[in-house]
């Protein structure tokens, strides 16, 4: 006698299949054929190929987007690994008081990114800010913070007296690149950037300090009392016994901080923004960049979903990298 | 000895993460007057000149100094400016500094805005999807851990490889799907995409998979169906998972700013965020009102973390030790 086909599981499955099939499979689906025609606001398009990402390819906005989204990515990550490791480190050694640092460090993740964007843009301003109110009680000159596009290598430099700019303009006409891109490829992100770079890493910080914290705790003991028998010191302890096992979690800090801050858009939109992200366009990010394109004037949602599509490749790109690679940090 | 050199590290450190809140709090209790005029400092202290004529004590600014007397604008109680280059005797004239907490700002902040009607849609929806994830989240996670049919690891693969798409990239598309369902701008484009949520299905199938099949063979034997096995016995057995995945659910939901802002416009259906979002552009200048947004906004949060610390960490903390 044959089984009666049991249908039950379906069943189970299906309200939460149809939500991640409609609003999930779909979209992205939806979002290659998007990409291949001219569709705006109003509605699809004529079919046009590749236009869009040959488009892109000679969009000097985009690529400056992307050397910002890369800038802030090359200066949050390893910041924050570092600095979360160390406080993590430093509250695993204590016992009073460790759970209101914890929760003191924590506060900035559960609350809003846009009422934190509000206050650190207040806090960044030139007028009734309190950084430059630190810094003219501290016998600084105030700085322009979120409204300066100088970059910060040329800010430092000019403060030492070397003529930054003039350099980049004998160097630009010596190797016949442009003016304008040698200088942001140079100069570092600008002021403004360096501004989110801060808010970003301090909003995640204390993710990644409890995430680490998770990990220190799963260390045995024994370890550390092994190595104190054997009269290492408390630095030897840390880079022989703490680094080696802690490594799979700083692989998972690693990847989830760039993928987070690939995605940065709030802080952009709400720090430096609208119409333009900061000052001569310093502070436009990726996502930032295909927000504007796809819902800003231009309407262009074809175009906006190409840009989406090369970030998502280069974040599937990193995720694949990373499971191929933790199988072989994983002790 | 040690100790201490940690307790420094982490009180400085410490201090650096809660100074923009401390400060977001005494700015949004000063008046914009004193902000303006440069007080910025971390203490709402204002300070006053006056001038007293006939046992009333005035208001007043001093406008030119000429020998030992000074020319003043006189205030009256609403600041209404009522005699102007008046001459006094400099003596005459004393400057005082008091405390003043102006929580009028939150009120004038309230006018200005609707945020009671941001507040109760986000509520709404952040409780709506805290729902609907929870229902969609353990009918599927139930039948992942404990039943066994065809297509089924194909299927939980799919939807785990759905879980690294970035939001930014199905952001577009979506916008083109709810459009064509006519659902932007209304309460259906917030909620019903988020309903479910792959993360939650994860966690509860790896609480569901530790419960012992004997519990399960026993409630068979009881004449206890699927559903009622789900409800009275797999349910209470994994309380906490499913506290975790509530708190997850609603931070996200209340937080969530790109999405609300891309596909509702309409100051009925607004929530929060994008309330708050909106606000700072058009009062960018009044800091004093946008710090007592921004507190209000971040306030049930704030209370939430206070009350549930302990999990809500201990929540986070299990998310990075998945897999």
């Amino acid at each position: 006698m044959k089984k009666k086909f049991d249908y039950g599981p379906y069943l189970y499955i299906l309200p939460a299949a149809i939500i991640v099939i409609v609003f999930r499979l779909i979209p992205i689906i939806l979002s290659f054929i998007v990409s291949f025609y001219d569709w705006t606001i109003t509605g699809p398009g004529k079919f046009i190929g590749f236009e869009n990402y040959i488009m892109m390819f000679h969009d000097g906005e985009f690529w400056q987007s992307m050397l910002n989204t890369f800038y802030l990515v090359i200066f949050v990550v390893p910041v924050s690994l570092v600095l979360s490791l160390v406080f993590a480190n430093f509250l695993n050694g204590i016992e009073k008081l460790k759970s209101l640092f914890r929760s003191i460090y924590f506060i900035p993740t559960v609350t809003s990114m846009v009422a934190i964007s509000i206050v650190w843009k207040i806090i960044f301003n030139q007028q009734t800010g309190l950084a430059n109110y630190f810094l003219t009680k501290l016998g600084f000159d105030p700085m322009g913070w979120l409204a300066e596009s100088r970059g910060i290598l040329d800010i430092i430099l000019s403060s030492l007296g070397v003529n930054f700019q003039g350099f980049i303009q004998s160097f630009s006409s010596g190797i016949g690149m442009n003016y304008n891109t040698l200088y942001l490829l140079l100069g570092g992100p600008s002021l403004a950037l360096f501004c989110i770079i801060i808010v970003t890493i301090w909003k995640g910080l204390g993710y990644n300090t409890i995430i680490y914290l998770a990990g220190l705790q799963n260390i045995p003991k024994v370890y550390y009392e092994a190595a104190d028998l054997d009269g290492a010191g408390k630095i030897r302890q840390f880079f022989k016994i703490t680094w080696q096992l802690i490594s799979p979690t700083t692989f998972y800090v690693l990847m989830m901080t760039t993928i987070v801050t690939f995605q940065v858009f709030s802080q952009i939109y709400l720090m430096t923004g609208p119409p333009v992200g900061g000052p001569l366009g310093t502070t436009k990010v990726i996502v930032y960049f295909l927000f504007d394109k796809g819902f800003g004037e231009s309407n262009n949602l074809s175009y906006a979903s190409a840009i989406a599509l090369v970030l998502f490749a280069i974040i599937l790109t990193l995720t694949l990298f990373q499971k191929k690679l933790e199988k072989k940090v994983h002790y | 000895m040690k100790k201490s050199i940690s307790y420094i590290i982490l009180s400085v450190c410490g201090l650096f993460m809660v100074i923009p809140f401390i400060w977001m709090l005494t700015t949004s209790v000063k008046s914009q007057l004193e902000v303006n005029k440069g007080n910025v400092g971390f203490l709402p202290i204002e300070q006053h000149t006056s001038y007293e004529e006939n046992g009333i004590i005035y208001r007043v600014t001093p406008v030119k100094v000429e020998g030992d007397s000074t020319y003043i604008h006189v205030f009256d109680k609403d600041m209404k400016r009522i005699r102007s280059y008046l001459k006094v005797a400099s003596s005459e004239i004393t400057e005082k500094k008091e405390i003043k907490l102006h929580f009028e700002n939150y009120k004038e902040a309230f006018t200005k805005v609707p945020f009671k009607r941001y507040f109760i849609n986000t509520l709404f929806v952040s409780i709506s999807v805290v729902f609907g994830v929870l229902v969609t989240g353990s009918l599927a996670a139930y039948a992942f851990a404990t039943m066994r049919f065809k297509g089924r690891d194909f299927i939980f693969y799919l939807f785990i490889s759905m879980m690294m798409v970035p939001q930014p990239v199905y952001l577009i598309p979506s916008y083109v799907l709810l459009n064509h369902l006519g659902w932007i701008d209304t309460y259906n484009a917030l909620i019903i995409p988020w309903i479910a949520n792959i993360f939650t299905i994860f966690l509860l199938r790896q609480q569901f998979k530790t419960i012992p099949d004997e519990l399960f063979d026993a409630a068979r034997i009881d004449g206890c169906g699927r559903l009622r096995t789900l409800w009275t016995l797999v349910l209470p057995l994994s309380k906490s998972v499913i506290v975790t995945s509530a708190i997850f659910g609603f931070i996200g939901s209340w937080n969530s700013f790109m999405w609300p802002l891309v596909m509702t416009d309409s100051p009925s259906i607004r929530v929060l965020q994008v309330g708050l979002s909106y606000f700072s552009q058009e009062a960018s200048a009044q800091t004093s009102l946008l710090m007592a947004a921004s507190t209000f906004s971040i306030l049930p949060l704030v209370i939430l973390f206070i009350f549930a610390q302990k999990q809500i960490i201990a929540s986070f903390a299990s998310s990075g030790l998945k897999g």
